[in-house]
């Protein structure tokens, strides 16, 4: 379960680039196009075995000027999602 | 209007140490003289990013024997796409696949055919090759790149199917696919050798549910029913040109990999024509995307845009039309007729193979 202490990172072989023919960011994975939003986007960059979601969520919600707790729920959420589809370790 | 692809699907070589006989590849395979060169397929490459193409899977038959595929990776790399290499693993070893992951190949998958060395090898019909799968996976993480295992499953191996997972799960995969054979091609010649009972197909069904759930967020398995014993068609390729090409080895542009079985239709040659042009225009393409080729009852489905109809190559192989509803569906007229053909096939007592040749 992911909490706000969880540092969560791209499985290996996951890969986020930014796709210029579509004009969006991707994860890119075994037989996986995800497309992000800006939001996504946003929180998958700190998706990154450094940052804990707690320390994700404060950067966002000073980034987006957006109440913390609700950010981090957010975070928890799509940090959660990613998990479950074999994209993120925590 | 027609996107961009998605993925495409670069088939190096037609050459292969394993001879499994349910091989996508046709029945005619192509000898290492019709191949394309090095300077080709970085052409190809570069068509293909600035077509939109996200994934590369470097295929073959065994694209391993090719000795320029550690460039063609590092140029797939650096043009954005997101390399796979779909391999039987019994060519590599750690310099070689060192080689290939500093060349910026982000996933592995390869086939296993059982979960014993006997099964596998005979099914392969190369001797060593399962204990040589089992090293070369290990290696595969070491290395940091991700990690699919593919198991083809039928009437021969399919009681090692528990084991095939746990097989997975112990080589700490990424993914398995689960993939019932595809009755196209060689496997179609070896249909009454391959079909699994309806018996065995729901066990194993119920299994890969079960432990699909116990795994998740672990290992992903993805899992390919087979089509005989299905209600509803797969959504063949995700529709007809709508997301995938295919190169042959000899550098035609397909919609899927046998869509050369399907009479009267022309492929294009990369070079002769831009692939942007092929994708968006050529006759091939157009035949059968989106919905206006189709029959009844395709043409007044509720599902026509979720399944496109399904498959277009059984269609031609089971109901000799290329444009009727794919047979497996419990909407074709066909449908009770397969489905028979199947069961009776399934308790055949035929057990020899006609392996893949060149």
């Amino acid at each position: 379960m992911i909490t706000r202490d969880s540092v969560p990172a791209l499985r290996r072989g996951i890969r986020r680039q930014f796709d210029s023919a579509r004009n969006t960011h991707v994860l890119l994975g075994p037989e996986r196009v995800i497309v992000l939003d800006e939001i996504a986007a946003a929180i998958t960059n700190l998706v990154d075995s450094k940052h804990s979601v707690a320390e994700i969520s404060a950067t966002l919600a000073e980034r987006f000027v957006a109440d913390s707790a609700m950010v981090e729920a957010d975070v928890i959420e799509f940090v959660t999602s990613l998990l479950e589809k074999g994209l993120a370790t925590a | 209007m027609t996107a961009a692809p998605l993925a495409l699907m670069a088939e190096l070589t037609h050459r292969c140490p394993l001879q499994c006989p349910y091989c996508s590849n046709p029945l005619a395979l192509l000898k290492a003289g019709r191949e394309k060169n090095t300077a080709f397929w970085l052409g190809v490459i570069d068509e293909a990013a600035a077509l939109g193409v996200l994934q590369i899977h470097f295929s073959g038959g065994e694209p391993t024997l090719r000795q320029d595929l550690p460039e063609l990776i590092t140029h797939a790399t650096k043009r954005g796409l997101y390399a796979n290499l779909i391999t039987s693993a019994v060519l590599l070893n750690e310099n070689k696949l060192l080689a290939l992951a500093q060349a910026g190949l982000a996933h592995v998958q390869i086939s296993f055919q059982g979960a014993k060395a006997e099964t596998a090898d005979r099914i392969g019909n190369y001797q060593g090759g399962h204990d040589q799968k089992l090293a070369v996976a290990k290696l595969v993480t070491k290395l940091g790149m991700s990690l699919t295992i593919n198991a083809v499953v039928h009437r021969q191996n399919l009681d090692e199917l528990p084991a095939i997972i746990d097989l997975a799960v112990a080589l700490d995969a990424d993914r398995l696919e689960v993939a019932h054979v595809q009755y196209h091609g060689w496997a179609l010649r070896n249909r009454a050798a391959l079909m699994p009972t309806r018996e065995a197909f729901e066990t194993a069904d119920a299994l890969v549910t079960r432990r699909r759930e116990e795994l998740r967020g672990k290992m992903s398995i993805d899992y390919v029913v087979p089509d005989y014993y299905a209600q509803a068609p797969k959504t063949c390729m995700g529709g007809w040109g709508r997301q995938f090409l295919n190169v042959t080895p000899d550098g035609r542009v397909l919609p899927c990999h046998a869509a050369e079985s399907i009479p009267g239709l022309v492929f294009e040659q990369i070079g002769a024509r831009p692939l942007h042009d092929i994708w968006y225009g050529s006759a091939a393409f157009e035949k059968f995307r989106g919905t206006g080729w189709m029959q009844e009852p395709c043409s007044n489905c509720a599902l026509k845009e979720v399944d496109f109809g399904g498959c277009r190559c059984q269609a031609l192989a089971l109901a000799g039309d290329a444009a009727a509803t794919d047979p497996v569906c419990h909407l074709s007229p066909r449908h009770a007729a397969i489905l028979a053909m199947a069961e009776a096939e399934s308790v055949a007592d035929t057990r020899d193979f006609v392996y893949r040749r060149l």
